[in-house]
């Protein structure tokens, strides 16, 4: 693929702190390679502001290479831009010459703005502290037959812990709900023999402290897992929902 | 549990899944309005209904359903919209359904229909005094002539045509709501999600259409 140049138009979400009111502050950016990725276009645009003397956007970023799930940015209304993946992952060449680029930082309630398109996912951390882990030291390796897990079981439980806590879900969701990524976290914990022995303290934890963060309902629409970077499917959903009702039923909680 | 936002969505799925199978009760004892009888035997089958002790249990229960579904579901809207406080500026076309989206607009339509529609047919079939132009006796036990009352009130095309409308508002929140009932219950695998999703599609279709039928069908009886 040959490399060419775009001449972009950015309206970017800027807000000096969690208490001002922000606004969008539109930028002209000239000769952005299409090879360079989403995140490299918004360093030049802030090379650009220090030169000019002005405050550089902020932004959440951390490995670029789409496992971290740092960069919280909703593009032109889909989080994470028009491609499956992360901010870091996406490229120029997705968008094209004399295009205009909104971005906007995740919106929810549970996810306050810190600086313009930085949130704070704190409340994410909050719930994995309520039990999103295994309490006791399971030890070192076991030998690979020691505690047989079926594979099906294993594939599942893994494909829910590539769950990588970026929030896409919540931003993407109409209720901004939570529910893809507790659901991630129980399945993944709630399949594995280690995981199993404290699941229902663990769900019952979890979902007590989503709902106390303030995040919404879910109205099962699936947008959290169609913009999902790491493609957690909606079976996870119905799992926490089989897992949260099991939990009550045992403990009469 | 049923105070958190996953209990709360099993009380919407319950309430939900127990008014679809009312539905199915209420669209097959209404298919005797399309029997050429005068409506004689939808009058009968209206008759036992407003008085048969059994009905009369069911009854509480269902408007109990209907009731925990509506309080149920804008107080979850309320706490659905508080979620996020902020709007985003640009909205792009969803992957998610338009329906799913719109749970709480759809189920608004259906609130202002039923209370129009249990005004007009439920109050009079049940309470009203009969006299004319309202409904009337047709015989010693005390039958109410339930199916004239339906006939005449058909006959207006206006009314007919908010009816048709109201159906459709209903496929729609059947056509997410029977499936999404399912996934909330935990009633959701791969080896069946489908099945579950082509069930409530049919059902989403052919209900609505039975009872958007009635109107139809009286309205253009009225002009022959």
């Amino acid at each position: 693929m040959s490399e060419s140049t775009l001449n972009l138009t950015l309206k970017i979400w800027r807000q000096k702190n969690a208490t001002d009111a922000g606004a969008f502050v539109t930028y002209k950016l000239d000769g952005v390679s299409t090879d360079s990725s989403f995140l490299e276009m918004l360093d030049l645009l802030n090379l650009q502001l220090i030169e000019q003397g002005e405050v550089p956007v902020a932004f959440d970023h951390d490995c670029r290479e789409g496992i971290c799930g740092a960069c919280s940015m909703v593009i032109n209304g889909r989080p994470h831009g028009p491609e499956r993946g992360t901010t870091c992952q996406l490229h120029m060449r997705a968008f094209r010459n004399g295009d205009t680029i909104v971005i906007e930082p995740w919106r929810a309630k549970s996810f306050p703005v810190i600086k313009d398109l930085v949130v704070n996912r704190s409340s994410f951390d909050r719930i994995i502290s309520a039990g999103g882990f295994v309490s006791v030291n399971t030890g070192a390796a076991q030998d690979a037959n020691c505690i047989p897990v079926p594979k099906p079981d294993a594939d599942e439980a893994f494909d829910a812990a590539a769950c990588i806590g970026c929030g896409a879900c919540v931003a993407a969701c109409k209720n901004a709900s939570a529910m893809l990524f507790v659901a991630a976290k129980v399945s993944h914990l709630a399949m594995l023999p280690q995981g199993r022995v404290e699941r229902e303290a663990r769900v019952l934890k979890m979902v007590a402290q989503m709902d106390e963060e303030g995040f919404g309902a879910c109205s099962n629409t699936g947008a959290c897992s169609a913009e999902c970077p790491k493609n957690i499917g909606l079976q996870h959903i119905a799992r926490l929902n089989r897992e949260y009702q099991r939990a009550s039923l045992l403990t009469g909680k | 549990m049923l105070s958190s936002s996953l209990g709360r969505k099993v009380v919407m799925a319950l309430t939900g899944l127990f008014l679809v199978m009312f539905l199915l009760v209420h669209l097959s004892g209404n298919l005797l309005l399309f029997k050429e009888d005068g409506g004689a035997a939808f009058n009968a089958y209206a008759h036992f209904m407003s008085t048969s002790p059994i009905i009369r249990v069911l009854e509480i229960g269902l408007f109990a359903g209907i009731i925990f579904h509506f309080l149920e579901g804008v107080s979850l809207l309320r706490k659905n919209q508080q979620a996020r406080p902020t709007r985003y500026a640009v909205k792009s076309p969803s992957s998610a359904t338009w329906a799913s989206r719109s749970m709480g607009l759809l189920g608004g339509t259906i609130t202002i229909f039923l209370v129009i529609h249990l005004a007009d047919f439920f109050y009079k079939s049940k309470f009203a005094t009969p006299e004319p132009g309202v409904i009337s006796v047709i015989d010693a036990e005390g039958t109410r002539d339930l199916y004239a009352v339906v006939r005449e009130a058909f006959a207006v095309g206006w009314y007919s045509a908010v009816y048709v409308a109201c159906m459709v508002g209903l496929a729609l929140h059947l056509f997410h709501g029977f499936q999404s009932a399912f996934q909330t219950l935990g009633l959701s695998h791969r080896g069946y999600a489908l099945l579950v999703r082509r069930i409530g599609l049919l059902y989403a279709i052919v209900v609505p259409l039975g009872f958007a039928s009635m109107p139809v069908y009286f309205f253009l009886k009225s002009l022959n």
